[in-house]
C-alpha cells in the first residue's frame, strides 16, 4: 500500500547533537499512529522537519509519493500537511474567531484578495463557527486568544488544525496541560477523525492509556532514533518503552 | 448598508471617535469659507496629505509590524517625479501623469527589492537597511541637483486648473452667464488653489476608503495575522515574504501618490519638504499617536500633530504674553521652547494612551456596551 506520509533517513543535527537520527517511517493512510519516546527524544523535532519549520540536514520526506524535503512550511501546509503545535503558537491578540477563521480562509485560498470586505465572506466565518463549536469555544469566540485559560488555548490549538482540513494530521501533546474534564473533548475530536479513516493522524503523547486506546500502531523515539515499532500492546510491553514509561528497569 | 461598504465593514465603532472624525471632516471641507488666509488652507492641504501618508505607513507598521525608516523616499519619489516632469516637460496633465508613472514604477520597483529582504532578515536589520537605502537616496537626491534643484529643490508651475484656469474655463466656454457671482462662492473667491483644495480632499477620501478596504479585506486580515505570529500565518498556508512584499509595495504606492498630491499643491519640492528624516520621525508620531494598526488613527494622529505643530508656536505666543511679568512661567512658555512642548505632549499621550487615541476610545466604547 501506498504510503500518504514517509520519511526516508530523516536525519537534523544541532551543532554536534544529532536530534533525530537517520528516521525512515512509511504512514499508511488512514490509520493513527502514535510517537511516543522520553523528553529531549526528538518527537518535535520529527514533527517539524515533517511540516517544513526545519530543513533537514539529510534525508527526505515524500508526500504521497512526492518529494517534498525542498519546500517550506507554507507550501507542505498548502498541499495537506497540518500542524497543531506542543507549545501553543496562537495569534495572540485576535479573537478566537479570527484565529480559526484565518486557518479556515487558507484552506478556502482568499488570502490573496485584496478587494473584497473579509466579513462578506459569510461563508468562512460559518465555517469557523463550526470548528469553534466541535472544541467547545463558541462562548468565548470573540475573546483575544492570549486572555483564554491555558486549556482552552490548547483547544483553540487544535480548532486551527481542525479548520485546515488536511489529510495529515499532526497533534504533538494535544491535551498537555489539561484539566481532567477538558481532555475528552480533544480525544473525542481525534477518535471521531480516526473513525473516518480517510485522515492520516500522527500523535505524540506521553498518555499511555490513550495510545493504548487510540493507536494503529506506535513508534517509539530515544535519542532521535527509530527504536521500536508495531502493534501497541507489543511496543508497550517492550522493554524500552517500559522503561521510559513505566520506570521498570530492566536487566540488559 | 451602503456605508458599511464604504468602509469595508469597518466602521470607528466608538461615539466620540466617530463624532471627532465627522469634526475633523467638516473642519477640513469648510476651511476656506471659516478659516480665511492661506495659513489655515495650506495647513489643512498638509493634514489631507499627511492622512495619506501615515495611512500608508500604518499599513506597514501598525498592520503588517514592519518598521522601516524608507517611507519618506517613497513620499520623496512621488513630490520629485512631479516635480522634475513638470519642471521639464511644462505644466500640463501629460506631465503629471508621466511624472506619476515614472515614479510609482520607481516606488514600486524599490519597494520590490525591500520587500524581497524583509522575511530574509531580522526585524533589526531590515529596519537598518532601509535607514540606510534611504539616507543613500537622500544624497542621491541632493547630488543630482541638474535633476532634483539639488538643496534649493525645484519650483514650477501646475496645469491651468490648479493655478487660475478654473476661471478662464468658465469664461472660454461662456458659462459665466449662469452664475451668479461667478468668481465668487459665499464670499469667497474660487480661484486654482481653492480648486486644488478640493481636489486634494476628494483623493484623500478616496485614497483613504481605498486603504480601509485593503485592510478588511482577507488579505489585509492575512497581514495582521503576519504581524501577530508569522511564524503561525506560514504554517497555515500563507507564504509570508509573499504579504510582506505586497504590504511593502502597496504601502510605498500610497506613499508616492500622496507626495505627488504634495508636490501639486505645493507647486514646490525640494528635499526638506518630502524627503527628510524629520518627516520620516513626524510620521512615526502621527501613527503611533493616532493609534497603531486602525486606519482611523491617521486622520486623528495627522490632524492633531500638524495643528499643534503650526498652532502651538502662536498660542505660546499669546500665553507667555499674557504671563510676561511671571519670571519663570513667562520664559517656560516661551514660543522658542514649543519644540520642548511638543515632546512632553508626545510622551504625555504615548504614555497616557499607548494604544493611541484610536485604541483608547474603542477600548472604552467596548467595555461600556
Ligand atoms: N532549534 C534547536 N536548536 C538546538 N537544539 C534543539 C533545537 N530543537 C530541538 N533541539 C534539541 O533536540 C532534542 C530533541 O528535542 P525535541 O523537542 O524534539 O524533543 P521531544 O521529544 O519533543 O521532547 P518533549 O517530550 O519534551 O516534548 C533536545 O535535546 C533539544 O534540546
Ligand atoms: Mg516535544
Amino acid at each position: 500500500m501506498a504510503f500518504a506520509l514517509e520519511t526516508k533517513d530523516l536525519t537534523i543535527r544541532f551543532g554536534g547533537h544529532v536530534a533525530v537520527n537517520a528516521v525512515s517511517c512509511g504512514f499508511e493512510p488512514g490509520t493513527l499512529t502514535a510517537i511516543v519516546g522520553p523528553n529531549g527524544a526528538g518527537k518535535t523535532t520529527y514533527f517539524n522537519l515533517i511540516s517544513g519549520q526545519l530543513k533537514a540536514s539529510s534525508g527526505k520526506v515524500f508526500l504521497r509519493g512526492k518529494d517534498i524535503s525542498g519546500d517550506s512550511a507554507a507550501t507542505r501546509s498548502r498541499h495537506g500537511i497540518g500542524r497543531a503545535f506542543q507549545l501553543t503558537n496562537l495569534f495572540p491578540y485576535l479573537t478566537v474567531m479570527e484565529n480559526v477563521r484565518l486557518a479556515v480562509q487558507s484552506r478556502a485560498h482568499v488570502g490573496l484578495n485584496l478587494w473584497s470586505i473579509w466579513s462578506s465572506h459569510k461563508d468562512l466565518i460559518q465555517k469557523a463557527d463550526e470548528v469553534l463549536e466541535t472544541v467547545a469555544l463558541t462562548a468565548k469566540r470573540d475573546m483575544a486568544a492570549a486572555a483564554l485559560p491555558h486549556g482552552d488555548q490548547r483547544k483553540l490549538e487544535v480548532g486551527i488544525l481542525m479548520a485546515l482540513e488536511p489529510d495529515i494530521f499532526m497533534f504533538d501533546e494535544p491535551t498537555a496541560g489539561m484539566s481532567v474534564d477538558e481532555v475528552p473533548v480533544i480525544l473525542d475530536l481525534i477518535r471521531s477523525l480516526k473513525a473516518r479513516r480517510d485522515k492520516t493522524i500522527l500523535l505524540v503523547e506521553h498518555k499511555m492509556d490513550v495510545v493504548r486506546e487510540l493507536a494503529d500502531r506506535i513508534i517509539v523515539l530515544h535519542n532521535g532514533a527509530l527504536v521500536a515499532d508495531g502493534e501497541p500492546a507489543e511496543v508497550i510491553a517492550s522493554p524500552i518503552v517500559q522503561q521510559a514509561y513505566l520506570g521498570v528497569e530492566v536487566a540488559p | 448598508m451602503i456605508l458599511q461598504r464604504l468602509f469595508s465593514g469597518d466602521m470607528p465603532r466608538s461615539k466620540v471617535l466617530t463624532v471627532l472624525l465627522l469634526g475633523i471632516l467638516l473642519a477640513l471641507l469648510l476651511t476656506p469659507f471659516i478659516f480665511p488666509g492661506a495659513k489655515a488652507l495650506n495647513v489643512a492641504a498638509k493634514i489631507l496629505i499627511f492622512i495619506v501618508l501615515v495611512a500608508s505607513f500604518d499599513l506597514l507598521l501598525g498592520y503588517t509590524g514592519i518598521v522601516s525608516f524608507a517611507h519618506t523616499m517613497f513620499f520623496g519619489i512621488g513630490a520629485y517625479g512631479v516635480a522634475i516632469a513638470l519642471t521639464h516637460l511644462g505644466p500640463t496633465w501629460t506631465a503629471v501623469a508621466v511624472g506619476a508613472a515614472c515614479a510609482l514604477v520607481i516606488s514600486l520597483l524599490l519597494s520590490l527589492v525591500i520587500g524581497l529582504f524583509s522575511l530574509r532578515v531580522k526585524a533589526l536589520f531590515f529596519a537598518m537597511i532601509t535607514l540606510a537605502v534611504a539616507s543613500a537616496f537622500q544624497t542621491l537626491a541632493s547630488q543630482l541637483s541638474d535633476l532634483t534643484g539639488g538643496e534649493d529643490g525645484l519650483s514650477f508651475k501646475v496645469p491651468a486648473l490648479l493655478m487660475d484656469g478654473f476661471q478662464k474655463m468658465i469664461w472660454d466656454a461662456d458659462l459665466q452667464q449662469f452664475l451668479p457671482h461667478p468668481r465668487m462662492i459665499f464670499g469667497v473667491e474660487v480661484n486654482g488653489k481653492f480648486v486644488a483644495f478640493y481636489l486634494l480632499a476628494a483623493a484623500t477620501l478616496v485614497l483613504f476608503l481605498v486603504m480601509l478596504r485593503l485592510v478588511n479585506s482577507p488579505f489585509g486580515r492575512v497581514l495582521q495575522a503576519i504581524r501577530e505570529n508569522a511564524f503561525r500565518a506560514e504554517a497555515l498556508g500563507y507564504r509570508v515574504v509573499v504579504y510582506r512584499t505586497l504590504s511593502t509595495m502597496l504601502s510605498a504606492a500610497f506613499a508616492t501618490l500622496a507626495g505627488i498630491l504634495l508636490a501639486l499643491w505645493l507647486r514646490y519640492n525640494g528635499p526638506d519638504t518630502s524627503l527628510s528624516f524629520e518627516i520620516m520621525i513626524d510620521i512615526l508620531l502621527m501613527v503611533v499617536i493616532g493609534g497603531m494598526g486602525t486606519l482611523y488613527g491617521s486622520v486623528i494622529g495627522a490632524s492633531l500633530f500638524i495643528l499643534v505643530q503650526n498652532y502651538l508656536q502662536d498660542l505660546m505666543k499669546a500665553a507667555s504674553q499674557g504671563v510676561s511679568q511671571v519670571p519663570f512661567l513667562k520664559d517656560l512658555i516661551h514660543p522658542d521652547r514649543w519644540l520642548l512642548w511638543l515632546g512632553i505632549l508626545f510622551v504625555l499621550s504615548v504614555y497616557r494612551f499607548p494604544a493611541g487615541v484610536v485604541g483608547k476610545l474603542r477600548m472604552r466604547a467596548r467595555r461600556t456596551t
